[in-house]
């Protein structure tokens, strides 16, 4: 919960985190060191000297620092939990559903569950997304295009398997599809970034909404184009946001250019914990105001209507949260019990 | 006697090094700090090494680079061969074989490739074609210049409008790109889209603001590689004092992009 200075209270849901555990003991091999690397390299360029951790605490961080770092020292009233399996790099996996349903059944007011599939699974892959969803009854999915599994290195939303589980998802009232890009999708001479795929079935899949991570980073001028165009296509701030930090007038300049072209109630607010923390994203992002220029010539202002549809309601619309309701049963439950009185009472 | 030709060697070397451009950035591999040695031997060859922001780094433009380095270092008539090694990267040893054995891309990769590069060099040599159009447009709109006179304008025109210095560099950088797109003679449009299309007078202001997205882009990703390489190579280091040697190459600033 994050309270401003006249009293109001913004509901916040973080719409991308982790519990991953990228450690030593569970890498299978050079690339798996590389992935939790390059992780850290992101969180140790772009996250303010203050909040950097060491790479051993960053590799596998236990669930109570995490608990804490979102809802205790952090403004989040709840998280969605994106899994990413990278099975050919880790022995048990990254961040897989099953690991994190334990700090869903730990703290079941808090997190949301996500699950995930992979459509190079086939028949049996299938199954066990059914399976996973009768288990966990899951809203969303992380599909992570750019994974290795065995030779392969990467599919696209368009390939015909895609499509067998996305009509899968519709069926299980999987309603939410979050797309991370990743460099690697065959063939390679092809641009690996484009986002051209997820025009394609955010036109097949009406009912869907295909939530963009990063805002397509490195495409965002694609994303833009594409996110214009579908009214299903949103676009999640986890890598954009903490830019906040070491380039503010560029993320001006990226806000005012999200807000111009796919408008206040499709951008979501993502910490992509662990690799930054909420504390100091919403911090700054309470504070920034996009610079009078950029204004000027798109007529993009960061009002606090809009920061509180981007740090929360327009997830807690996707996924169906009743904020008003969330916010009692977390209360209830000694959640906020941290927060100064002040917060509470009524004034 | 020996010493100094070298040096100078090297010094042409890498001064055929800042025509390369990361594709995608639009800004030169040196500048970037992607190379990390380029030396001549006794043999005339020229052994360059480099390295990119992650690991991950898309093995396709990372081919490319490499290919524009040692076209670019072969062009020098002095030159008997050139190796080229790509440090740290998932992709190394088979991108380094491919190079060893002076394969193209498709070679390379085999299976994992259904063509050579042609169409992604030119879909993002396009990009950069707007990216630097609208730079140009955009100071020359600020510089009082209208939308009817910039629309109409010639090539001819262009090459010989007055501009302050700042103007003049943008000119050439766009100057340079132009042809990439369609026939660039004197009488030809300075200005034209990235179908070879005239522009309009009445729309010119929000063709402008579309391609500055492309420009948020590129300018959000050079940002975020920079970074990158930064935090795992720590690039506050000077390379001469890691061991490596190093000819400091003038210095492109994003500010003039």
């Amino acid at each position: 919960m994050y309270r401003t200075a006249n009293g109001e209270e913004i509901f916040v849901i973080d719409g991308h985190t982790h519990f991953w555990d990228g450690s030593p003991a569970n890498q299978k091999n050079i690339h798996g060191k590389q992935f939790i690397e390059c992780f850290y390299a992101y969180h140790s360029n772009l996250s303010p000297p203050s909040e950097k951790w060491t790479l051993d605490k960053f590799s596998k961080y236990d669930a109570k620092t995490m608990h804490d770092d979102l809802f205790v020292q952090g403004y989040d009233d709840m998280a969605i939990l994106q899994p990413t399996y990278l099975g050919d790099f880790y022995k048990n996996g990254f961040n897989t559903t099953e690991r994190n349903a334990v700090m869903k059944k730990s703290h079941p007011d808090r997190f949301i569950l996500n699950s995930a599939f992979d459509p190079r699974d086939g028949a049996k892959g299938l199954e066990a997304f059914h399976a996973n969803c009768e288990k966990y009854h899951p809203k969303g999915v992380k599909l992570y295009t750019a994974e290795w599994k065995g030779d392969s290195k990467g599919y696209k939303l368009t390939d015909k398997e895609s499509y067998k589980f996305l009509e899968a998802a519709q069926k299980y009232g999987v309603k939410n599809i979050h797309v991370h890009k990743g460099p690697t999708i065959i063939p390679l001479n092809r641009d690996a970034f484009d986002v051209a795929d997820i025009d394609d079935v955010a036109t097949s899949f009406q009912d869907l909404n295909f939530i963009v991570e990063h805002c397509g980073l490195p495409r965002l001028d694609d994303f833009c184009w594409i996110a214009t165009q579908e009214t299903n296509v949103y676009g999640g701030l986890a890598v954009v946001l903490p830019f906040i930090h070491t380039r503010p007038g560029y993320f001006g300049h990226v806000m005012a250019e999200l807000l111009f072209w796919i408008g206040p109630d499709k951008i979501l607010y993502g910490s992509d914990y662990g690799i930054w923390t909420p504390k100091w994203l919403i911090d700054k992002f309470m504070a920034f105001e996009i610079p009078e220029e950029e204004t000027k010539e798109t007529g993009s202002v960061l009002t606090l209507e809009t920061k509180k549809k981007i740090l929360g309601l327009n997830a807690a619309r996707l996924y169906g949260i009743d904020v008003e309701a969330q916010k009692k049963k977390i209360e209830a439950a000694g959640g906020y019990a941290h927060l100064a009185e002040s917060v509470h009472a009524p004034e | 006697m020996r010493d100094s030709i070298n040096a100078d060697r090297r010094a042409e070397v890498w001064r055929r090094l800042e025509t390369v451009t990361d594709p995608e950035l639009d800004e030169p591999v040196t500048a970037l700090e992607f190379v990390t040695r380029a030396d001549v031997d006794a043999d005339n060859c020229v052994h360059i090494e480099f390295r990119l922001p992650t690991y991950w780094c898309a093995a396709n433009f990372s081919f490319l680079m490499a290919d524009d380095m040692r076209n670019a270092v072969k062009g020098l008539r002095w030159v008997a061969d050139v190796s080229i090694v790509l440090g740290e990267h998932m992709y190394a040893d088979k991108i380094n074989a491919g190079l060893a054995r002076g394969l193209n891309f498709q070679e390379t990769f085999g299976a994992e490739a259904d063509g050579d590069l042609d169409e992604l060099r030119r879909t993002f040599l396009l990009k950069t074609f707007q990216r630097r159009q609208a730079a140009l447009l955009a100071h020359l709109i600020e510089a009082g210049r209208n939308a009817a006179g910039l629309v109409e304008m010639t090539l001819a025109e262009l090459v010989n409008l007055e501009v302050n210095e700042a103007g003049a560099r943008l000119r050439t950088r766009y100057l340079e790109r132009r042809p990439i797109v369609s026939v660039s003679i004197a009488t030809s449009r300075a200005f034209v889209d990235a179908e070879g299309d005239p522009l309009q007078a009445e729309t010119l202001s929000t063709y402008v603001r579309m391609l500055r997205r492309v420009d948020v882009n590129a300018e959000f990703n050079s940002a975020l590689c920079r970074g990158l390489l930064h935090a795992r190579f720590d690039t506050e280091t000077p390379l001469s004092t890691k061991g490596g040697r190093r000819f400091e190459p003038s210095r492109v600033s994003t500010q003039d992009i």
